[in-house]
């Protein structure tokens, strides 16, 4: 099966800093994908790296079976939204037309057309004179008109009232539903991806914290809820993610492939915010820890 | 044709929320036998959730046997719950709707009447004497 993203031990340095390291993923095709973390995780550090915007310091990285930006055709087969949805302000819509038109090979020009007429905009209106939503709606459409097999967007809703954000998730959903077509999606927010996406990357601190189906996901981790205790009864499956203690209290987050069958705990399921806030947590914690001893060595 | 909504806080997941609207508009006879119910594309340019969200929803729908799929034309809804009580509904829906007003003029909120009428629903007699 062809994977939309194949990473092995991936990573990118900017002199002294790594802006991403050791990311090893296998996403499939046919997924819509959230790319999920804080400001400065490696979200757009992972998309430029797979669109061929910058090369990797380590590791290897396959996007649908080739190198990013190997040839023409590779790159035909990948469509990319950059941050804050960039255009050129002082060309028209029609002119953005006509440039995707002779710049793509597979362009579908009936589907630029009808997508311009859905969305009401004027063709000879400038792009500097739209909203953020008509303009990110412009590229996307930009984006979507060279069929591509993967779309890769970065924050694409991030500045967006919220009507815009759901009429453009609405759009994107819609293209999904009619063309084959894999999406990789960044946000820092998660409520954005919760209806849209059915498989999460959660990035922090430049490494994958977690990745996979979303509804899989969802199935093992669990919320444990009981009287105050350590954590050494659990099934050997189960990995702590986090842990926190009251006098009379113990509440911990664990994955786990097993089911949780001790009855003294009262086992709660999970939404995908608990979930990726928890892997945020955590790696934030491994951060200060980090830092202390470093700070304890000098 | 049925519009869905979606409800964010309600823990429930949402495609379940897809099955349990169709079937709530197949009980109260808003959804009959040979309707048609919306494109997974018309329901997510609605709603804006993923394609597979709604795919899943209509497999468990014709798992059930409620609604068919043809191919290249849609999913349509081909059995229904007891279609006879729709006529019964109207009646009930009327006294029930005076006796919301009573419940009003007692001085009851909202969740008073809720939990009064799920109260009395839970601990009837579930069997009717003929």
């Amino acid at each position: 099966m062809t994977s939309a993203l194949l990473a092995v031990d991936l990573g990118k340095r900017y002199g002294r800093k790594w802006a991403l390291s050791g990311c090893t993923l296998d996403i499939p095709t046919g997924h819509v994908v959230g790319l999920v973390g804080p400001n400065g995780a490696g979200k757009t550090t992972l998309l430029h790296l797979a669109v061929g915007l910058l090369s990797p310091s380590s590791g290897s990285l396959m996007v649908l079976d080739e190198a990013p930006a190997s040839s023409a055709e590779q790159l035909g087969r990948i469509g990319f939204v950059a941050q804050d949805t960039p255009v050129f302000e002082n060309l028209s819509i029609a002119t953005h037309l006509q440039m995707g038109a002779a710049l793509n090979p597979k362009w579908d020009e009936q589907l630029a057309q009808q997508r311009i007429l859905e969305l009401g905009l004027d063709p000879n209106q400038r792009a500097g004179r739209l909203s953020g939503g008509q303009r990110a709606q412009l590229a996307l459409t930009l984006a979507i008109a060279k069929r591509p097999s993967l779309l890769l967007l970065d924050e694409p809703v991030a500045s967006l009232d919220p009507l815009a954000r759901r009429e453009f998730l609405a759009t994107l959903m819609e293209v999904v539903a009619e063309h084959e077509v894999s999406v990789i999606l960044s946000s820092h927010l998660v409520a954005d991806l919760e209806r849209v996406c059915d498989y999460v990357v959660v990035l922090a601190s430049a490494r994958v914290q977690v990745n996979g189906e979303i509804e899989n996901l969802l199935s093992t981790h669990h919320r444990l809820v009981g009287s105050r205790r350590n954590l050494d009864n659990l099934p050997e499956s189960a990995h702590v993610i986090e842990v926190s203690h009251t006098d009379r209290q113990t509440t911990a987050i664990v994955s786990s492939a097993d089911p949780i069958l001790d009855p003294s705990w009262s086992v709660e399921e999970m939404t995908l915010e608990d979930l990726v806030l928890a892997y945020m947590g955590q790696a934030e914690e491994q951060r200060r820890v980090l830092l202390r001893s470093n700070g304890g060595a000098k | 044709m049925i519009e869905f909504r979606l409800n964010g806080n309600s823990g429930v997941s949402p495609y379940q929320q897809i099955v349990q609207q169709v079937k709530s508009a197949l009980r109260l006879g808003r959804l009959r036998i040979g309707d048609q119910l919306p494109t997974v594309k018309e329901v997510v340019g609605k709603i804006a959730i993923n394609p597979n969200t709604v795919l899943k929803a209509y497999r468990e729908l014709e798992h059930e046997g409620l609604v068919a799929a043809r191919p290249g034309i849609g999913t349509f809804v081909v059995n229904s719950f007891d279609e006879t009580t729709y006529a019964a509904q109207r009646t009930l829906r009327r006294s029930l709707e005076v006796w919301l007003e009573k419940a009003r003029r007692a001085g009851l909120d909202d969740e008073s009447i809720e939990a009064l009428f799920v109260d009395t629903f839970l601990f009837a007699p579930k069997e009717v004497v003929r």
